[in-house]
């Protein structure tokens, strides 16, 4: 099954069980999403519950905000994570204050899904990660799966979450195949990351795309040698810094890759608690791999560059296991 | 009201425009009861803020603090509209709607105070007075952030009615705003998704001319006429005299009905005038003493305490005794206030998630799933597992 279609099972499949679920967006209906995601749902569940919205993100994130303060369950897609920067106020202002602000009366439980990320060569306004910038809020929760499998059972989570909850998609990641689990209570826990692959001399922690480039790093690093560990942390907030710690103890070596530019990023959050909490069993400072500290480039090589990738990963894992 | 003047002095109808339709003469008085109740509210909010200002003054209520004084009856006549069930949401000028929906001045106050007997236990303050137990969906700190959660609130109850329970739309949302808030790309987009989605929704502009201390002229265009920005989305517009609690009552419950009735939303220009200024911070350089004695004589106390003695409603001595009982239940909310606790320190991690979270934020530590009743199952996750 495709990435897409996984998140798309796990939405319907939600919608059949709760009539509070709803989903709303741009295009989400009679075009069936712009990354057709929605296909067929309109069809099944009619234009009451998959609605379509004019270009308004922060009228219609702020309406479905105040649909989830009245008890229904929102889905609410921005067809780009980039252009939810117009919905800033109600989706940062408002869903993750609103349970505190109210002492306790008023929760959100909302899913903001879309698609996260660079790599189809949009240029600079339509590439944002925005995890780094969003995962800075208390009150949100961040899902930002890797697999197929994931994306249906986080996103299950996530619509069953009495919590306002960001769930990243990459578009790169949509036609992605993989096994998906049927049954209704596939969940995916959050905070609960993911070992990829076991190994013995490098953890390399990482989320959402850039998970499959440390993959192909760890291959490749095999081949010399180099024994490397990958975790998927599969939800930023929670953040499960113990999956993390256990494998360091057993590495001692940690490089955490990140999509998002690395001023105030979770990898930058990671590197802080790693050194905070396993300074002794180190062999080496912690090693980040970013995105590039400059805007998203056009042109095909640049932005390839300025993406985390399989040789920067390498490079930093040969850096961090380096004795001299 | 007072209306432009011709002879070159400057006017004092901070609005400039539309005259204002009359409605209340024409309709039967309301019971001597209603009166009553309504007298008592108006003198509350009215006492309450008095209160509040002194409290500011001695340092008692912390940040920001916007007295309502002067728009009493906007929110007494606008709530004496709705049903209980219907949903209110409004902006940061919030105490008077939160008391006029049946918060109690003790957990009002207290929530000033900053203590956690307030109505958000203390986490919100006077711009977020949050009442569940009333469907007071809160009052909200950026200006116009409230109008798209309006459309929300009339959205749900539309979808819960119709969609859920196979029924009728029943509710009518109603979500205030100031003049201001016109100018805010979330008021726009609300009103056009109210409109293409025939949302019950009331939006009701308090209009008291100014957007902290820029007048309406300076910042809205067709100030004279803001109907024009409602009808602009096709959506139904009338003007309101907000000073008059009758003209708001009578014009208020035509507008709310006919939304039910045909789960259409409308817009509401209601003229008032805030006495005070913007908070607390403001010494109003930006108008003129003449200009607040003109629509000090205008009082809406004033007005309705004189219609209710004309009706036979109240007797003097009746409204006497109505303003000493708000005052000792004033005081007594002051006092309330005065002695209810701080929030203990350990609330600062509470309600940031319906979950409990640690205080190392971000991470998973301690179990967030542990405290739950029925804590759903997931798949386990095998070490080295690989699905790629």
């Amino acid at each position: 099954m495709e990435f897409r279609d996984a998140i798309r099972d796990a939405m319907s499949e939600e919608m059949r069980r709760d009539a509070r679920v709803m989903l709303i967006g741009e295009e989400v209906a009679e075009y069936n999403g712009a990354y057709k995601v929605s296909r067929g749902m309109l069809d099944e569940f009619g234009a009451r519950r998959v609605i379509d919205t004019p270009i308004s993100e922060s009228g219609f994130a702020g309406m479905a905000i105040g649909a989830a303060m009245m008890g229904l369950r929102p889905v609410v897609e921005f067809m780009s994570w980039s252009f939810s920067l117009v919905a800033a106020d109600p989706i940062l202002n408002n869903a993750p204050k609103m349970l505190f602000m109210s002492g306790g009366q008023f929760g959100c439980p909302i899913v903001f899904r879309g698609n996260d990320g660079a790599g189809g060569q949009l240029g600079s306004t339509h590439s944002w990660c925005v995890e780094g910038l969003f995962s800075n809020v208390p009150g949100i929760k961040m899902a930002i799966p890797a697999t197929p499998d994931d994306a249906k059972g986080l996103m299950k989570t996530a619509i069953r979450d009495d919590d306002p909850v960001f769930f990243l998609e990459s578009e790169r990641l949509l036609g992605l195949k993989g096994e998906v689990p049927v049954g209704e209570d596939v969940l995916v826990k959050f905070g609960e990351a993911r070992v990829r692959r076991a190994g013995a001399d490098c953890t390399i922690a990482s989320w959402g795309r850039p998970v499959h480039f440390c993959l192909e790093a760890a291959e490749a690093l095999a081949k010399e040698g180099i024994s490397c560990e990958v975790i998927d942390l599969r939800t930023i907030r929670p953040l499960d810094i113990g999956a993390i710690v256990r494998s360091v103890k057993k590495t001692s070596n940690l490089v955490v890759v990140d999509q998002s530019w690395s001023f105030g990023s979770p990898g930058s959050e990671v590197a802080a608690q790693i050194h905070q909490r396993c300074f002794d069993d180190l062999d080496n400072h912690v090693h980040r791999v970013h995105t590039e500290d400059v805007p998203a480039p056009y042109a095909f090589n640049l932005e390839q560059e300025y993406l985390p990738n399989a040789r920067k990963i390498c490079e930093a894992v040969r850096s961090a296991t380096y004795n001299a | 009201m007072p209306t432009p003047t011709t002879d070159g002095k400057p006017s004092h109808d901070v609005h400039g425009g539309l005259p204002v339709p009359r409605r209340a003469a024409n309709r039967p008085a309301p019971a001597a009861e209603l009166l009553r109740a309504w007298y008592r509210e108006l003198v509350l909010i009215r006492e309450f803020e008095i209160r509040c200002m002194q409290a500011y003054q001695d340092k008692k209520i912390g940040g920001f603090c916007h007295v309502y004084i002067g728009q009493e009856a906007v929110a007494v006549g606008c709530v004496a509209a709705l049903k209980p069930e219907d949903p209110l949401v409004t902006a940061y000028r919030d105490h008077g709607h939160a008391l006029a929906r049946g918060m109690t001045a003790r957990a009002c106050m207290a929530e000033m105070f900053g203590r956690v007997d307030g109505c958000a236990k203390g986490k919100g303050g006077s711009m977020h007075m949050f009442d569940k137990a009333n469907n007071l969906f809160g009052g909200h700190g950026i200006v116009g952030a409230q109008t798209p959660l309006g459309a929300g609130l009339a959205f749900a109850t539309k979808y819960q009615d119709e969609v859920i329970n196979k029924g009728k739309s029943s509710r009518v949302t109603m979500c205030f705003l100031g003049d201001g808030a016109l100018n805010q790309g979330s008021f726009h987009e609300a009103l056009n998704l109210a409109g293409l989605m025939d949302l019950p929704v009331v939006y009701v502009v308090e209009n008291n001319g100014y957007s902290m201390g820029t007048s309406i002229h300076r910042g809205t265009t067709q100030s004279h006429d803001l109907s024009s920005k409602a009808l602009g989305y096709g959506i139904d517009a009338s003007v309101i005299d907000g000073m008059n609690l009758l003209e708001v009552y009578h014009g208020m419950k035509d507008v709310v009905e006919k939304c039910r009735e045909r789960s259409r939303p409308a817009f509401v220009d209601m003229r008032c005038y805030r006495y005070k200024g913007h908070s607390m911070s403001d010494p109003r350089k930006y108008r003129t003493r003449d200009e607040e004695e003109v629509w000090e004589q205008g009082d809406p106390i004033g007005i309705f305490e004189k219609y209710v003695l004309e009706q036979g409603a109240m007797t003097h001595d009746q409204i006497k005794a109505a303003q000493k009982d708000v005052k000792t239940e004033v005081r007594d909310a002051v006092q309330f206030a005065d002695q209810s606790p701080v929030p203990p320190l350990t609330d600062l991690y509470h309600d940031v998630y319906r979950e409990p979270w640690g205080r190392y934020t971000g991470t998973s530590e301690p179990q967030m799933y542990g405290g739950a009743q029925n804590p759903p199952t997931f798949r386990a996750t095998r070490e080295g597992e690989d699905l790629l």
